[in-house]
């Protein structure tokens, strides 16, 4: 009894965290940025307050709970990358509204200015730990990271540089899934983009799939599982079909781990769950193992 | 006739009015010839009129359309000799996937097909057509044993989609998915997939990365069901046909974009209205296109379809600018 008054302060700070849709993004994104600038943050899990210049500290890692926060692309790269020679491939390239989508070409201006980004990846050739490699990093915060026409060739083409150079391959993706405004087209990416990656693993080309929350639809049953290894990030939801779409296909409420990296770990999809604090160092481990190839 | 869809009930109600009239002149006697002969006249202008302006949205409820043939109809008129086989040799079997080996024209061909049920009791056996994990890696395991043994692969495609339930996510419903997307790249021999029902979503792709991608007439295909565009853009699943208009979805728009090569014809009013033509149809595009590709080897076969799905997307290169930013962020870069 005592308990539930002490839960009480809690409660009022809870945000309901969202669930995604499946092959389209979710319309109804937060209307802000999820970090909002200023002194103090809040936790979308607990609600615990904390200072903004405390969280950049910890990598956006909620300090009480463990909840790893939403990165925006660039930040993710300022994380992740060895500080110097970040060389970014197509940073120019932008949409087109090529099926005159009601609403789309509007959107798309909106998403650029809330996210700072020309679309929902950025790709490019930088080093983890001193070892060259070619990068993709999705961004969610720029139209639900769903895959357009823009969003499959710059991942297509990092793949490509990738299988040229000779060099392994990471893609950190976060996505709703496929844009559904450039409908068939936005399908056709997951071919594209998997196909490129048959042609980089024949030539024995090391890809590590990082994934971060959420990643699902399009993206999910793409480049996202196609990782010679998986990781994801900690609570990470990681899936095919959206959790409210399932729910009223089996008519029944599902747990609340479902979906989430360690109840894909526990199922056999992921080679491991790392915290974001050990992701560069593991990262650069995976990336020392894989650089000398035999030996003895 | 029966199984009308609501565009066509003008052409039922003449057609009910042409047999009253008939059987009022049996009855007593008097000759309708002219005027049965005129309203026969006015029936077929009223036909050409209503089956050569189908909407996108009546397109999809005559892909949808209960009597529509699926796979296994079109396997039994299309090939001779066709032998099921099962199993992913992993889980299970799932009927949501059928497959085996056939002849066509005499030739040895492995054929697979995403499969509707014909009724409620074998609609739920095959999960309405939407397969899960083991239906894939089933279709998976078939078309490595066809690339084996080098013969020509075959799949139709009639799913709303892969299926959306826990089962299928514990098992790695995505993971099937993706893996056959690789690994249909990789086939060396030619593969021709033909979308005769619903094309939904990475459900319809698992099976269809084909150097030839064919479609019905009426035949749809789409990155996410009309109905469930609908749901997440107006909040309202019942805009399903609001959204087939918009997300160009038809066999004609595909085949504009280039993501397919060829449309076949269906019987006038659909599919469903003459199976053995829809068959023969179907058929002959096949022999054609299977002809087209047997010049080629392993690697251009590869080659070739890499290529087709290498150049699909619309995209710009954009004079450097510096995007203005609402609310400001620490860049980072």
């Amino acid at each position: 009894m005592f308990k539930d008054l002490f839960q009480k302060k809690r409660k009022y700070a809870t945000i309901p965290s969202e669930r995604l849709g499946t092959a389209g993004q979710q319309e109804g994104e937060r209307p802000k940025r999820e970090i909002p600038e200023g002194l103090m943050n809040k936790c979308v899990k607990c609600g615990t307050i904390q200072y903004s210049k405390e969280l950049e500290k910890n990598l956006k890692v909620c300090q009480e709970c463990g909840h790893h926060m939403r990165l925006n692309a660039l930040e993710r790269i300022q994380m992740t990358l060895d500080e110097t020679g970040f060389e970014e491939f197509d940073a120019d390239m932008i949409s087109v509204d090529p099926l005159q989508f009601p609403g789309y070409a509007v959107k798309l201006e909106q998403q650029k200015m809330k996210s700072g980004l020309r679309e929902a990846v950025i790709t490019g050739q930088g080093s983890i730990l001193g070892q060259p490699v070619v990068v993709a990093v999705m961004s969610f915060d720029f139209f639900t990271g769903s895959m357009g026409s823009v969003v499959g060739e710059k991942i297509t083409r990092a793949i490509e540089t990738a299988t040229e150079k000779r060099l392994p391959l990471i893609i950190f993706s976060t996505s709703g899934g496929a844009r559904m405004q450039e409908s068939i087209l936005s399908l056709m990416q997951m071919a594209k983009t998997s196909a490129a990656l048959a042609r980089f693993n024949e030539l024995g080309g090391l890809y590590i799939s990082v994934i971060t929350d959420p990643t699902t639809g399009g993206v999910s049953a793409s480049f996202a599982t196609l990782g010679d290894i998986n990781i994801a990030e900690p609570g990470a939801v990681f899936g095919f079909a959206g959790r409210i779409v399932i729910e009223q296909t089996i008519r029944q409420k599902l747990p609340d781990d479902f979906q989430t990296a360690e109840f894909n770990l526990a199922h056999g999809q992921l080679d491991m769950v790392v915290h974001r604090k050990d992701m560069r160092s593991t990262l650069g481990k995976l990336l020392d193992m894989h650089a000398v190839k035999g030996g003895f | 006739m029966s199984g009308e869809l609501p565009f066509e009930m003008p052409l039922a109600e003449m057609r009910k009015k042409i047999e009253e009239l008939e059987q009022f002149g049996q009855e007593k006697g008097i000759d309708f010839t002219d005027e049965i002969a005129r309203l026969e006249e006015r029936y077929k202008r009223l036909e050409e009129e209503i089956y050569s302006n189908i909407s996108p949205s009546q397109k999809m409820h005559l892909a949808r359309h209960q009597q529509r043939p699926t796979s296994l109809d079109l396997i039994q008129l299309i090939f001779t000799d066709f032998i099921e086989l099962h199993g992913d040799r992993l889980y299970g079997d799932d009927l949501a996937v059928v497959g085996g080996l056939a002849k066509l024209n005499g030739v040895p061909v492995t054929v697979l097909g995403q499969q509707r049920g014909k009724d409620t009791k074998d609609n739920i056996a095959r999960f309405f057509g939407s397969a899960h994990p083991e239906g894939f890696r089933k279709a998976l395991r078939l078309m490595q044993q066809a690339d084996k043994f080098r013969r020509p692969i075959i799949t139709f495609i009639d799913t709303k989609g892969a299926y959306p339930g826990n089962t299928a996510e514990e098992r790695g419903q995505s993971e099937a998915i993706a893996r056959n997307l690789r690994e249909m790249s990789s086939l060396g021999v030619p593969v021709v997939c033909v979308v005769i029902g619903e094309g939904g979503s990475g459900g319809a792709l698992a099976m269809a990365v084909g150097n030839r991608v064919l479609m019905l007439e009426h035949a749809i295909y789409s990155v996410i069901s009309p109905n469930g565009a609908a749901s997440i853009l107006w909040k309202d699943a019942s805009k399903a046909d609001q959204a087939a208009e918009a997300m160009k979805i038809t066999a004609q728009d595909l085949l504009k974009m280039e993501v397919i090569e060829e449309i076949i014809p269906e019987p006038k009013g659909g599919a469903h209205k003459n199976y053995e033509e829809t068959a023969e149809s179907i058929r002959s595009a096949l022999l054609r296109h299977l002809s087209e590709l047997s010049g080629m080897d392993a690697c251009e076969l590869k080659e070739d379809r890499y290529r087709k799905f290498r150049k699909i997307g619309e995209f710009e290169v954009a004079a450097s600018e510096p995007i203005e930013q609402q609310d400001e962020q620490d860049a980072v870069l």
